[in-house]
């Protein structure tokens, strides 16, 4: 068996009913490889690993593999990630979650998670709209585009959700594609061992909806357009802000140190303790 | 830092005498604290922030953890995730607070995690009366979450049951897999009474049942005699699949019937075959009473005041109050109308309970009721002024 094919059997639930949801071509598989890889190569123990997903096509990721798994409901994933965080600092938490679930329903809670900075990797897979439900509008369906609740034009202006992550005080951010499936890989073994709120934004494609109702051909297709599309960051410091319309920067985009939560209240109970103990 | 340091001097008078001067909502966090209650997420909210405001100095200082979270939608997401991470967990609302929670309540009765939610109920509909007392949510406590679910809610009427219904709830909710409501009054959540604390190792107190199994042989939605299965907490070597779908015995979201049946009807099994457990009742003067009031929270208290003027008039009144009042005590009902031929059924809203207390009489007895909703208790004397209209 191939080292890769091994790999991805050491974390698959070989008691979870096969085949999975997605449909074929779609991008969250390559998502749950980069997921399984940069794990692995992270070192945790899969008793020590707690997957939290939201609803959607990306919320049934965390069944299929074998790890302490929850799924939540819409949006709110982050906010039970930040209970076993708190309850049990030991665990790694990662919560998968697409575009409408983390910044549509969701925003609130993603927003204030950074914010507060909390020891966990948010993994935020973007396909402009959404997918499971029938191809609806989403708050990253790009402007002028259509979907089954905009069909005249989407009016609205997409939200760019790293940007809001860097705004928000997260403290790392990094952009990839599906396409270049080894940033991901990376992307996430960095996210995966950062301490504090990181946020790991995957740009996919769903040629189910959204490629479908646009036009945008299939899924090959639609992961050639991401390829054309993506510049580095390194790339992009250069590059004017009009050259940099329509153009998909990955990378890491902001990687800091600030204080973690956790380590935080450790401090308020040791005064807690102190205001007790006087 | 003054709150702080008032703490510091209940906690003092505490380990002196055992007899504290407590609010009711005070009282909630020590009966949470007493319980093992060692996670609170919540969010401000009249008129049972105390809640809050107490366990954020009390918990880090036994290990716990406070946070107040962006919403309460947060805040019962936050408690869920901490429990099945292990912690004993609860959070404090009211009206619109519980509104929120209600999806989330939702996923811990489906996925079975033990937690604990305090509604100190005030007026509603929407914003409503932030600072006055009301009894208008114990419809919402039974049905706010949509599907058929099994519900239990629990009541207190005295700032010594804020503290031992809190200790209960968190005992129903780890012995059962549940969430565990508590309704408490405005009045009661802010009234301050003596109370004397037991013994602490008098004090019962239930926690989960872990697997003892090897991780590979555990399933962990396995239908048991009781219908509650061992639970593992998240890290300690059962990594299981926990969902808000419908899910087989392992976990799994499923759509074959033969397996959706079998599930719901345990959710529903593990509460039903345990109400003698679940449910509890104080009756007064109720052996020989010929009109009984049925009464829950502060009302229960101005009920029995005009029991006893009743008594000194010779008139043959009886209280049963409830203090479980999800699922509805159908034995208790049944059991005052063995010699009511009147049931009064006081209640500070368009009148809850009284639908269940007409749906179990079923024409035995005379059911009349009395609603008030305008923001103030019902008093001993409108309760007597009930009773003497029903003998006329």
């Amino acid at each position: 068996m191939a080292e890769v094919t091994k790999l991805i059997h050491k974390y698959l639930r070989h008691d979870k009913k096969f085949p999975n949801v997605w449909c074929p071509g779609c991008g969250i598989g390559i998502m749950l490889g980069a997921l399984i890889r940069a794990i692995d190569r992270s070192g945790y123990e899969k008793d020590d690993i707690v997957l939290v997903s939201g609803i959607g096509c990306s919320g049934r990721l965390p069944v299929y593999v074998d790890f302490n798994t929850l799924h939540t409901t819409h949006g709110r994933a982050i906010t039970f990630a930040t209970g076993i965080k708190l309850a049990k600092p030991s665990l790694k938490v990662i919560v998968i979650m697409g575009d409408g679930d983390a910044v549509a329903i969701g925003g609130n809670h993603f927003i204030h998670a950074a914010r507060r900075n909390i020891d966990m990797t948010a993994l935020i897979l973007n396909n402009n709209i959404y997918g499971m439900t029938g191809g609806q509008n989403s708050p990253t369906t790009p402007y002028g585009m259509r979907s089954t609740t905009t069909i005249y034009s989407n009016i609205e202006q997409s939200f760019n959700i790293s940007e809001l992550a860097v705004t928000a005080g997260a403290a790392f951010v990094g952009r990839g594609t599906v396409y270049h499936a080894r940033l991901l890989d990376s992307l996430m073994e960095k996210a995966f061992l950062k301490q504090g709120f990181s946020v790991v934004e995957i740009i996919s494609h769903c040629h189910t909806q959204y490629g479908r109702q646009n036009r945008l051909g299939t899924a090959v297709e639609m992961m050639e357009q991401q390829r054309d599309q993506a510049v580095t960051v390194e790339k992009a410091e250069r590059m004017k802000p009009e050259e940099l319309k329509d153009k998909i920067v990955i990378g890491v985009l902001v990687d800091k140190e600030l204080p973690v939560y956790q380590d935080e209240y450790e401090r308020i109970r040791e005064r807690a303790k102190e205001v007790m103990g006087r | 830092m003054s709150k702080v340091k008032r703490q510091n001097q209940r906690e003092t008078k505490k380990s002196l005498r055992k007899e504290l001067l407590l609010q009711g909502n005070e009282a909630v966090a020590e009966g949470a604290l007493q319980a093992g209650c060692r996670f609170f997420a919540g969010y401000p909210i009249t008129p049972a922030t105390e809640i809050s405001e107490v366990l954020s100095v009390r918990l880090p200082q036994v290990d716990g953890t406070f946070i107040q979270m962006e919403d309460e939608i947060a805040s019962l997401g936050a408690v869920i995730g901490a429990s099945l991470a292990g912690v004993k967990s609860m959070t404090a609302t009211s009206g619109p607070g519980f509104s929120l929670m209600q999806e989330n309540l939702g996923l811990a009765i489906i996925a079975e995690v033990p937690c604990v939610i305090v509604n100190v109920m005030r007026g509603g509909p929407s914003t409503g009366l932030p600072t006055f007392p009301a009894q208008g949510d114990v419809m919402q406590a039974r049905w706010g979450t949509h599907g058929d679910h099994p519900v239990i809610v629990l009541s207190a009427s005295t700032v010594r049951e804020c503290y031992d219904m809190t200790i209960r709830a968190f005992n129903l909710s780890e012995k059962f897999r549940t969430p565990v409501i508590l309704l408490i009054d405005e009045v009661v959540g802010h009234m301050r009474e003596k109370m004397a604390l037991d013994n602490e190792k008098e004090i019962e107190i239930f926690n989960r049942v872990k697997p003892t199994m090897p991780p590979e042989w555990y399933i962990p939605y396995e239908d048991t005699p009781s219908g509650v299965s061992p639970m593992a907490n998240f890290g300690e070597g059962y990594r299981y699949h926990v969902t808000g779908l419908t899910h087989d015995v392992r976990g799994f979201p499923t759509s074959r019937p033969d397996e959706i049946g079998p599930f719901i009807s345990r959710l529903h099994r593990k509460i039903s075959f345990h109400f003698a457990e679940i449910q509890m009742a104080d009756y007064f003067q109720t052996e020989d009473a010929e009109i009984t009031i049925i009464a829950y929270g502060c009302v229960a208290r101005s009920a029995k005041r005009a029991v006893i003027e009743a008594r000194e008039k010779g008139l043959k009144v009886g209280l049963l109050k409830l203090s479980t009042l999800w699922p509805f005590m159908r034995t208790a009902v049944e059991k005052v109308l063995q010699t009511s031929k009147v049931l009064i059924v006081p209640e500070m809203n368009m009148g809850q309970i009284s639908r269940e207390v007409k749906r179990v009489n079923r024409g035995v007895a005379r059911v009349v009721t009395l609603n008030k909703v305008d923001g103030t208790i019902i008093t001993p004397m409108e309760i007597m002024n009930r009773i003497q209209e029903v003998i006329s």
